[in-house]
């Protein structure tokens, strides 16, 4: 792990600062319904309209643990590699505000479904391993809207009761790229796993945020600040960026960090305190009566064990293994479960005599421009990977040059044509014909025989100059290949 | 008329099966005397225009397989009903009508029973005296300006006094066994886990438990029968194989090994209760069993228990009554305010102290002072039951250190009033059975009752020797309807 050259250090004076941060991730957990009731969790659902008795906090209501959010976090925990606590309980996490209609949240506090595991993230210059402390299950509250009246509050329940899983890094996270591969790498196992569908627009996953900084070489961590509730990667790095800064400043006027919570303001670009340490809430964290403990079999872990998909590290591997692509290729390839999906669709479709290289090369190349371009997800690919490995299997034997595969592919894009069609409808096929081309050849350097003198004489840089009029004669088609091979032995 | 409301729960299911009276008939005398007792103060909510229709269309369409087949009653006001308002005592429920039934009173209405009405509590189960009752003070039918206990006071009162033939009450500390023991009634707080908590107003949810009050043992039998039920609503409501406890009741309880816990004679109990407890204790030899003096070391660490433990879970359990969704609204310069008005004013005395005691006890810094440190002694207190429960079967205590008191004469002195549940309290947090019994009277003519307590999931056996003691002791209360002109 040489990362030395990318270190991200803060510079004042002769001083260089480290910055050290650890994540609270909030990841909701995919699930139809709510941790403790049959309320639906659609996204985007008119106010109030999913909420149950048991959400609202009605007199006399109690939750009961919806098994499939054990399940899910229990996966997740396996994604992570943690351990997972036979034995786990609900805590009360009590305060008031009007979002919260039970009058606390219920948690897990001292002990968590999940305990420590780690995550591999892979950085431009080797991979670095962040340590999780823990994961555990607790509810969602509703929403607070206050801009829509003047005077007064609104409150929508739809959100309350909803399953999240917190996800705690230790403080192993030094920059924020760092954290920006963190959250995609936790991300994407999430999604491998089918635990939460990682959507940051609709609140799926968000961070608080923990960042302190010490001097470089400084084995203590400073004291920190927690950013709340941050919702996108770019806003983290932002705030990190800014929080870090600011550190780094009342360090150099000798003055002191306040341990304290703050907020991150999108518009500004700058932290705000939100609260002091002291003014901290006091919780009153207490083990929910109305919960008995949860507790889960070997069985129960081993089954769910059986289920877990190839996740990306070992998909990665196996991709450098098998079809021996770099360790660049495999890991853009399993960044997400979707693409990695596509390219072994692809793979799958180009049957024996396959070219993988150059199937990479499309798919990270030209589909990922279009895509870009569109803004799609690889799901809402224009070309199907049936027709991609079509594409790539007509460029591997000859039948069109890459060049052409790129006309055949724009022309793809409108209805997922299938590739063969278009080459046979448009009369794109390459010409492979070795004699046609001779023919074509030997009336190219009859009408350029001085160029092909100076070639002889040691100016090999023409050879290029003939490559090029072979093509233009024969209309972008000839076999490029074959052009080589004709040109060399008849020069 | 009056002859119908002195007729026992087995009584009136058995007249009406066999068609000597009708569901109407039977409603009409309750509501009739209920309406002539008005003094008692024991109904917060009358359904009674309702409770006749449902009795004419039982009449029309008589089930008579069903358990209470037309049999009108009235419940605890901590019950949820669909439909009818329920205040748990509180002003700051004093608009709020459920749109569910919870599950105990669904139970009930299912095996053919009405409801009569909501019967008055001490706001939110907190209490002994049901003084603590935004709806004012209860009756006892016993005397004039005497307690009936708490919290199910009005549930006591309104069964002694004959306004309904059995009712439903919750103990989370004594609160059935107590008012029962007051009214010279029949109280059963059941294991914890036996009757579904769904819909009932919590108060402390580690120790809340429903259970009936009648005016004799196999009529509490019969409804603990009906009630009880695992529910998967309520995650702590336990599946286990529940006995048909009124037909299976017999009062054969010879060779049975009843534990006498000497830590149960407490300093200053008036030498009537213990009297008692020595007559009770020669009624069960008289019956055949067997007595053992056990010990149950934790007992004196049972009250300070119990009030760390149970104010910690209320104070999370009321957060919910904050003005924003239901119930009690003060009007506030922003939500804080909102909050403080809306709490202050719908709460009374007794519920804000419990929920000052529990929020302290559960606050950072005490949390393992107290909180912590008394679910262990929890724990340790269940320990000395399982010890005991290995030599005998059931044990045998007073209900009460004390006869009924009058109504004021405690209200200032908390810790006094706390007293009472000092025999009823370990119960709960053991998680056990136990049964409170009519058993004598003091020198003033009030009724005294003795508890029996049962190894877990064993009401059948408790219900036993609380029947066939019933028929040793030949208890008669003494009502005089001094409340009716």
């Amino acid at each position: 792990m040489s990362k030395k050259s990318r270190e991200y250090l803060i510079n004042r004076r002769d001083n260089q600062y480290e910055v050290v941060i650890g994540l609270e991730v909030h990841a909701q957990v995919l699930s139809e319904s709510k941790l403790f009731s049959t309320s639906a969790t659609k996204f985007g659902a008119e106010p109030n309209t999913q909420v149950s008795l048991v959400d609202a906090a009605f007199p006399g209501m109690l939750p009961v643990i919806n098994e499939f959010c054990v399940k899910q976090a229990i996966k997740t925990g396996i994604g992570l590699n943690a351990k997972i606590n036979k034995r786990s309980v609900f805590d009360r996490k009590n305060y008031f505000y009007a979002d919260l209609p039970q009058g606390y949240q219920i948690s897990q506090f001292k002990d968590p479904i999940v305990g420590e595991g780690k995550v591999i993230i892979d950085l431009p210059d080797g991979h670095k391993e962040v340590g999780i402390e823990r994961l555990h299950l607790e509810q969602d509250a509703g929403k607070s809207i206050h801009d829509l009246d003047p005077q007064n509050t609104f409150v929508d329940l739809n959100r309350s009761g909803v399953a999240l899983m917190e996800i705690v890094s230790k403080p192993d996270l030094r920059s924020p790229d760092e954290v920006s591969i963190y959250i995609k790498k936790l991300r994407s196992i999430m999604r491998y796993l089918g635990t939460c569908d990682g959507n940051m627009q609709e609140g799926s996953l968000r961070a608080d945020v923990n960042v302190s900084v010490r001097k470089k070489g400084s084995k203590e961590f400073g004291t920190r600040c927690e950013i709340k509730n941050v919702n996108s990667i770019k806003f983290m790095q932002m705030a990190i960026e800014y929080e870090a800064n600011r550190q780094v400043d009342l360090i150099e006027e000798g003055k002191t960090i306040d341990q304290e919570t703050r907020l991150f303001d999108t518009k500004k670009n700058e932290t705000r305190s939100m609260r002091s340490k002291e003014d901290a809430h006091d919780y009153r964290y207490f083990p929910d009566p109305d919960l008995l403990p949860l507790e889960v079999s070997d069985e129960f872990v081993n089954k769910l064990k059986s289920e877990i998909p190839e996740l990306p590290d070992d998909k990665k591997k196996r991709f450098i293994n098998e079809f021996k692509l770099s360790a660049y290729e495999a890991t853009i390839l399993v960044s997400d479960i979707e693409i990695a999906k596509y390219f072994e669709e692809v793979v799958a479709k180009m049957g024996k005599n396959k070219d993988m290289k150059l199937a990479v090369n499309w798919i990270t190349g030209e589909l990922f421009a279009v895509l870009n371009s569109k803004n799609l997800e690889i799901t809402k690919s224009p070309v199907s990977a049936k027709n991609l490995a079509i594409l790539v299997n007509l460029i591997k034997n000859g039948t069109i040059s890459g060049k052409i595969a790129k006309t055949v592919f724009e022309l793809m894009l409108k209805n997922d044509e299938d590739p063969q069609k278009i080459v046979e409808e448009k009369g794109l096929k390459q010409q492979s014909d070795p004699k046609a081309l001779e023919e074509l050849i030997d009336k190219i350097i009859n009408n350029n025989r001085e160029k092909a003198i100076e070639y002889k004489q040691g100016k090999e840089k023409l050879f290029g100059f003939f490559v090029g009029q072979a093509m233009k004669a024969s209309g972008g088609k000839a076999n490029p290949q074959l052009i080589n091979e004709i040109l060399k032995k008849k020069l | 008329m009056s002859e119908i409301t002195k007729l026992s729960l087995t009584e009136l299911v058995e007249s009406i099966k066999n068609k000597k009276l009708s569901s109407s008939e039977v409603t009409k005398a309750f509501i009739e005397r209920s309406e002539k007792s008005k003094v008692l103060n024991a109904f917060i909510t009358k359904d009674f225009t309702s409770a006749l229709d449902k009795a004419k269309k039982f009449d029309q369409k008589p089930d008579l397989n069903l358990k209470l087949p037309g049999i009108p009653m009235a419940v605890k006001d901590l019950f949820c009903t669909k439909n009818v308002k329920t205040t748990a005592g509180s002003k700051i429920l004093n608009n709020f009508v459920p749109t569910y039934e919870s599950t105990v009173t669904e139970n009930i209405w299912s095996e053919g029973a009405i409801l009569l009405g909501k019967l008055n509590c001490d706001e939110f189960a907190m209490g002994s005296s049901n003084e603590t009752s935004f709806f004012g003070n209860v009756q006892n039918p016993i005397d004039k300006n005497l307690v009936p206990g708490g919290s199910s006071g009005g549930s006591a009162s309104a069964v002694a006094g004959q306004l309904t033939p059995i009712t439903i009450g919750t103990d989370t500390g004594g609160s059935i066994r107590q008012p029962a023991s007051f009214t010279g009634t029949v109280g059963l707080k059941p294991t914890y886990g036996s009757c579904s908590r769904y819909g009932i107003v919590a108060f402390a949810s580690s120790l809340d438990q429903a259970g009936p009050m009648a005016q004799n043992v196999k009529d509490c039998a019969l409804l603990q029968e009906v009630i009880s039920s695992f529910d998967v609503k309520d995650s702590t409501s336990i599946d286990f194989k529940r006995s048909h406890y009124s037909k299976d009741l017999t009062n054969n309880i010879k060779g049975k090994k009843i534990g006498i816990p000497k830590e149960y004679r407490v300093d200053g109990m008036p030498k009537e209760i213990e009297d008692l407890w020595q007559k009770g204790i020669e009624y069960v030899r008289d019956c055949g069993a067997e007595i053992i003096n056990i010990s149950l070391p934790h007992t004196s660490y049972a009250l300070p228990t119990y009030y760390i433990v149970a104010p910690a879970e209320a104070s999370s359990n009321l957060a919910r009554y904050d003005g924003v969704k239901y119930g009690y609204r003060a009007n506030g310069e922003n939500l804080i305010d909102m909050y403080e008005k809306t709490r202050s004013e719908g709460f009374g005395a007794e519920v804000q102290r419990r929920i000052m005691i529990g929020t302290y006890v559960l606050s950072s810094g005490y949390y393992d002072a107290y909180y912590l440190k008394a679910q262990k002694v929890r724990r340790l207190i269940k320990n000395d039951f399982d010890e005991a429960y290995k030599k005998v079967d059931a044990i045998l205590t007073p209900s009460t250190p004390s006869s009924a008191f009058k109504i004021g004469e405690k209200t200032n002195d908390p810790v006094s009033m706390y007293l009472n549940d000092i025999f009823t309290v370990p119960v709960n947090l053991a998680g056990l059975p136990g049964i409170s019994i009519p058993a004598g009277h003091d020198a003033k003519g009030y009724p005294l009752g003795l508890q029996i307590i049962g190894k877990a999931f064993d009401e059948q056996n408790i219900l036993n020797i609380a029947f066939a003691m019933e028929e040793k002791i030949n208890f008669k209360n003494k009502i005089t309807d001094w409340w009716i002109k």
